[in-house]
């Protein structure tokens, strides 16, 4: 049954893999890379890791919306109303493609992987606990920084304008007392590079 | 399900990545290429987690690690795309010849 079931689940992730770059519309193509996901996400509960697979449907689901709106947003042909071929260097990414499936199989083949399965009765959800909470807790919250940080990259790459203006426009902030000289740095007259040592204010 | 046959699909799916991720000249397929290669990457690693490690934790965690990499490409790889595009309104990788601003 279990075999059944990874059998179906695998060949659905990756057909729909495959789809993602065959078909017309690029809101279709982002739900079929959600399908390979949860496809994975059920392999993984199949595994015995009900978290990470569970928590991969949640997370994918969410991030394909995303993605989607993002098609809709300003990509082209998101309905996929006309034939949608966008490729470059084909022949050598179709190489390459099979060149790493290959190498990777081969590596799988050939290696002598270490079997110590899973204990029939492990409890591994709370095990992923104690060990978040525990040993490995700098690693989680290391993980934690770097999406605040990845959040905050993103707001300064893609905001346009700035609390005082265009951000790049140079904006710049209201004096230090009423009816002063703005604060900060001036713009550039030319609008090209910034140049330092300019200092507005007093 | 053994290890091999776990294995066998992650390389599927990497091998899908890398093709779409080479091949294609939208940003945003491009990125789903990435994806792909990081979804076969969190099936090798609950894979290994399951049949080899012994129930060790760490291998959870390390797929753990791995989506929070996959929300970073993410977050990220979109706001370059808006960056771009708002500057040279450019969403295809052929009209970018230069890094600079």
């Amino acid at each position: 049954m279990t075999d059944a079931l990874f059998l179906v689940l695998s060949a659905l992730a990756i057909w729909s893999g495959w789809r993602v770059f065959r078909v017309d519309s690029m809101v279709r193509a982002s739900f079929q890379l959600m399908v390979s996901f949860i496809a994975v996400g059920l392999i993984a509960v199949l595994l015995a890791a009900p978290y990470i697979g569970i928590a991969t449907i949640f997370m994918m689901a969410v991030e394909m919306m995303v993605m989607a709106l993002f098609m809709v947003m300003f990509m082209m042909n998101p309905a996929g109303l006309n034939p949608m071929v966008m490729v470059h260097q084909h022949r050598f990414s179709v190489a390459a493609g099979i060149t790493a499936f290959a190498g990777l199989v081969l590596a799988v083949l050939l290696s002598d992987l270490r079997a110590q399965p899973l204990p029939v009765d492990a409890q591994v959800v709370r095990a992923l606990g104690h060990e978040l909470l525990g040993p490995s807790m700098l690693i989680f919250e290391t993980a934690g920084v770097t999406l605040l940080a990845a959040m905050i990259g993103a707001v300064v790459l893609s905001a346009h304008s700035g609390r005082y203006g265009g951000s790049d426009q140079g904006s710049r902030p209201p004096g230090l007392h009423p009816g002063g000289e703005p604060a900060g740095r001036k713009p550039d007259k030319h609008g090209g590079h910034q140049h330092h040592g300019h200092h507005g204010g007093h | 399900m053994t290890l091999t046959s776990v294995l066998i699909v992650a390389a599927a799916l990497i091998g899908i990545g890398f093709y779409g991720a080479l091949s294609q000249q939208s940003f945003v397929m491009l990125m789903m290429g990435l994806e792909l290669m990081l979804n076969g990457a969190i099936l090798a690693i609950i894979g290994f987690w399951s049949f080899s490690l012994g129930g060790m934790p760490e291998g959870q965690l390390l797929a753990i690690i791995v989506m929070a990499v996959m929300a970073v490409e993410m977050a990220v790889g979109f706001a370059l795309v808006v960056a771009v595009y708002r500057k040279r309104q450019a969403d295809m990788t052929e009209s970018l010849t230069t890094l600079k601003h």
